[in-house]
């Protein structure tokens, strides 16, 4: 019902469709979205056309075929005769093993370097500080190049290996036994699994008891106990249902057991160092956005140093860490992509490159690679906003 | 306001929706005043900028050959590095004109990415390089060995191939480059490297102590190495066919550049004549002037000159004639005849 009656339209008149904003923000949505709509539709069409005039096999029909070449790191079944479908898997596997490894990595000594930085020891926060300076400002391809050369060229060739418990470090990597499980060690799984269940219940119980009692239960201790004691308890009453399966010089190499690859570490240590340099800072910008009465609260109460860092500045902080984290995680999962410069056979080396080259199918691998890529940052990103809701400060 | 916004979208759209109607290479080239030539990054020989930014090698004299043919001018070329992964793509997308760039002939690659390839500028074969200190004298005794090999080439899948048909286990580790290849064969990482044979003499001599690499004596591929167009387009085709073929019939038929304008002139040969442009109309099918091979011969040499000055005893990598020698003298270079 308008009010202003000046503006309203004389009755017996109605209004003019594109007069009224409300219908006429709706047909610009309306224009808008079929305007998207049809430049996609021809893109796509457009595409396809200029495929088929010229030549180029099209459809997803060539990740059944086989595949034909060898990956020196797969973590499934994996070998020359496998399909190309398979090819895609073992990439992705390898892609996600490097960044998850990483992530983890990369958020522990970002959050020391980014304490460091701030320590009231000089000698520590100058240290902090030069490694971030230095690691933020160089190339990450030339970092990878650096560690990739450097952890080579000072290894020894397989034939002089450095030997420690049954170990093998060489320029081929580091090859060690594997644990292979025998009938039984079910059991020592079904201990962990009992172990976390418990480790989460028991840490109910003492948040209860401490709110209660005020008495401090020492958790960290007891969850150790339970997610490691236990499992081991059981496979010592099990009888050790596992053997190892030892690394042997063979002809060139080591065959048996399992060998870490230098290119994995390499990349690793790269992707590791150069993000922990940028989390560094997000974490030491998280600590200083921490009012400083806060602090002086704390001390006020008595309470120890570490346990303030732990209880009162590291929750406030993470409000402020938590979203460019979270844009640093995504950067190290899209920058584990340069590892074909150091052969380690990660998505975009084997599927993108390898598996491009035998087909030729560029539009169809390249999609497959975007879409792959796209959803890590996705689930990534879902992840930590949830995160993020839980951690925000709650109003009442 | 919104009837622009609409009518841009409109305009983009039925740009996009109506499919380009293909004018000739040739005549987008003559219209140009320009080839773009689609080359290797850098593989001595072949193709390889110097520190002043000039290309030589025999896949640049192709390119030189066609600009001669085209433009009447050999130095008229646009050179686009492009790695083992862009090169088809830039070739069936029309960002280059021509790609000349040691790649393999297959029946993939000519079927099924819109390619046609227009000739062999080179017959090689995939080698592999050991450190004499290994002690192995045949890739037979690599059983188990770790090899470094460059992604996206052909020779990927002959390893895979000949290590599986000999029953031999392998650990293939692969790299973007084959420099960086070559230089994880030098510190150790591998036990072998292979690529093809003529690419591996010149990394060989980058690497640390070049003495103390060997080449197994096994050749365990057939890598035809010659250039490609686009497909759909036979004019252009036939441009780059008998560009290549030109220069290997100067070749047998004793023209350099040295003596091409004395045969023009002199020469009684009618084979010679025709090559020359002697007989009138006899190009017409290719749309140039009769003088075309005249200009490729004078301005870029014939065959063996061009393997000679990049790859033969006139060049740093001195590579032997071997198989790549005129059909008559025992090799399997054959052009079919101009006339």
């Amino acid at each position: 019902m308008p009010t202003d009656l000046s503006r309203s339209a004389p009755p017996g008149e109605k209004t003019r469709f594109w007069n009224d904003p409300a219908k006429r923000a709706l047909l610009f949505q309306v224009l808008l979205i079929g305007a998207i709509l049809l430049f996609a539709g021809s893109l796509i069409s457009n595409t396809l056309n200029n495929l088929e005039q010229r030549g180029i096999t099209t459809g997803f029909d060539f990740l059944s075929q086989k595949a034909g070449f060898g990956i020196p790191l797969t973590l499934i079944e994996y070998n020359e005769a496998s399909t190309y479908g398979t090819t895609f898997w073992v990439g992705l596997l390898n892609t996600l093993l490097v960044s998850v490894l990483g992530i983890i990595a990369a958020t522990f000594l970002g959050f020391v370097m980014g304490v460091a930085r701030l320590s009231d020891n000089w000698l520590i926060a100058k240290l902090s500080s030069v490694y971030i300076e230095i690691f933020r400002n160089i190339p990450l391809l030339l970092q990878i190049f650096f560690w990739y050369f450097a952890v080579l060229r000072t290894l020894p060739s397989p034939r002089q290996s450095i030997e420690f418990m049954s170990s093998f470090l060489n320029i081929r990597g580091l090859s060690m036994p594997a644990p292979v499980p025998e009938s039984g060690f079910n059991l020592v799984i079904g201990a962990f699994v009992i172990g976390i269940v418990l480790t989460f219940v028991t840490s109910r119980w003492a948040h209860k008891r401490q709110d209660q009692t005020g008495q401090i239960f020492p958790m960290f201790w007891a969850g150790l106990g339970l997610i490691i004691g236990l499992p081991l308890v059981v496979f010592m009453l099990a009888g050790m249902p596992m053997h190892l399966d030892y690394p042997v010089l063979k002809g060139f190499n080591f065959r048996g057991g399992m060998t870490l690859i230098p290119e994995l570490v390499a990349l690793w240590l790269a992707l590791t160092i150069y993000t922990a340099a940028f989390i560094a800072e997000t974490v030491r910008a998280g600590i200083l956005a921490v009012p400083k009465g806060q602090l002086e609260a704390a001390f006020a109460l008595g309470l120890p140093k570490v346990r303030t860092l732990r209880l009162i500045v590291i929750p406030q902080a993470m409000r402020v860490i938590i979203p460019p984290l979270t844009s640093q995680y995504l950067n190290l999962a899209k920058n584990s992509s340069l590892a074909a410069a150091v052969a380690y056979p990660d998505l975009v080396a084997v599927f993108a490159g390898t598996t491009l080259n035998q087909t030729g199918q560029a539009v169809e691998i390249m999609s497959m690679t975007m879409a792959v890529y796209l959803t890590m940052s996705i689930l990534t990103s879902v992840f930590m906003n949830w995160y993020n809701k839980r951690m925000s400060l709650i109003e009442r | 306001m919104f009837n622009k916004k609409l009518l841009t979208a409109a305009a983009v759209s039925a740009a996009l929706a109506s499919s380009a109607s293909f004018a000739g290479t040739l005549d987008s080239v003559k219209e140009r005043g320009s080839l773009q030539c689609g080359v290797s990054s850098g593989v001595p020989g072949y193709s390889v900028p110097d520190d002043k930014g000039t290309w030589t090698g025999l896949d640049v004299d192709v390119c030189r050959a066609i600009a001669a043919a085209v433009l009447g001018d050999a130095s008229k070329v646009k050179y686009i590095p492009l790695t083992a992964k862009e090169r088809f793509t830039a070739l069936s997308s029309g960002e280059i004109d021509v790609l000349s760039r040691t790649t393999t002939w297959t029946l993939t690659r000519d079927s099924q990415l819109g390619i046609n390839f227009a000739g062999v500028n080179y017959y090689d074969g995939q080698g592999f390089l050991v450190k004499k200190d290994l002690g192995v004298s045949s890739v037979k005794e690599l059983d188990g060995a770790t090899i470094c090999i460059q992604s996206g080439t052909t020779t990927e899948l002959n390893t895979a191939d000949y290590f599986n048909a000999n029953g031999l286990a392998h650990t293939p580790v692969t790299f973007d480059t084959n420099d960086q290849a070559a230089t994880a064969f030098d510190t150790g990482r591998c036990d072998a490297f292979t690529t093809d044979l003529s690419q591996a003499f010149a990394l060989r001599s980058r690497m640390g102590d070049p003495n103390s690499v060997v080449a197994l004596p096994e050749v365990i591929s057939k890598e035809p190495l010659g250039p490609s167009v686009k497909q759909a387009d036979d004019q252009w085709f036939n441009m780059v066919k008998w560009s290549l073929n030109a220069m290997i019939n100067a070749e047998e038929l004793g023209i350099t550049s040295e003596n091409v304008d004395d045969l023009k002139a002199n020469s009684k040969n009618p084979s010679i004549q025709r090559l020359l442009g002697g007989s009138e109309g006899l190009s017409k099918g290719l749309g140039v002037d009769d003088d075309w091979a005249y200009r490729i011969v004078k301005q870029v040499g014939n065959y063996g000159e061009s393997f000679d000055r990049n790859l033969g005893a006139g060049s740093a990598l001195g590579i032997d004639r071997g198989i790549n020698a005129l059909w008559n003298q025992g090799g399997f270079l054959y052009a079919p005849p101009i006339r």
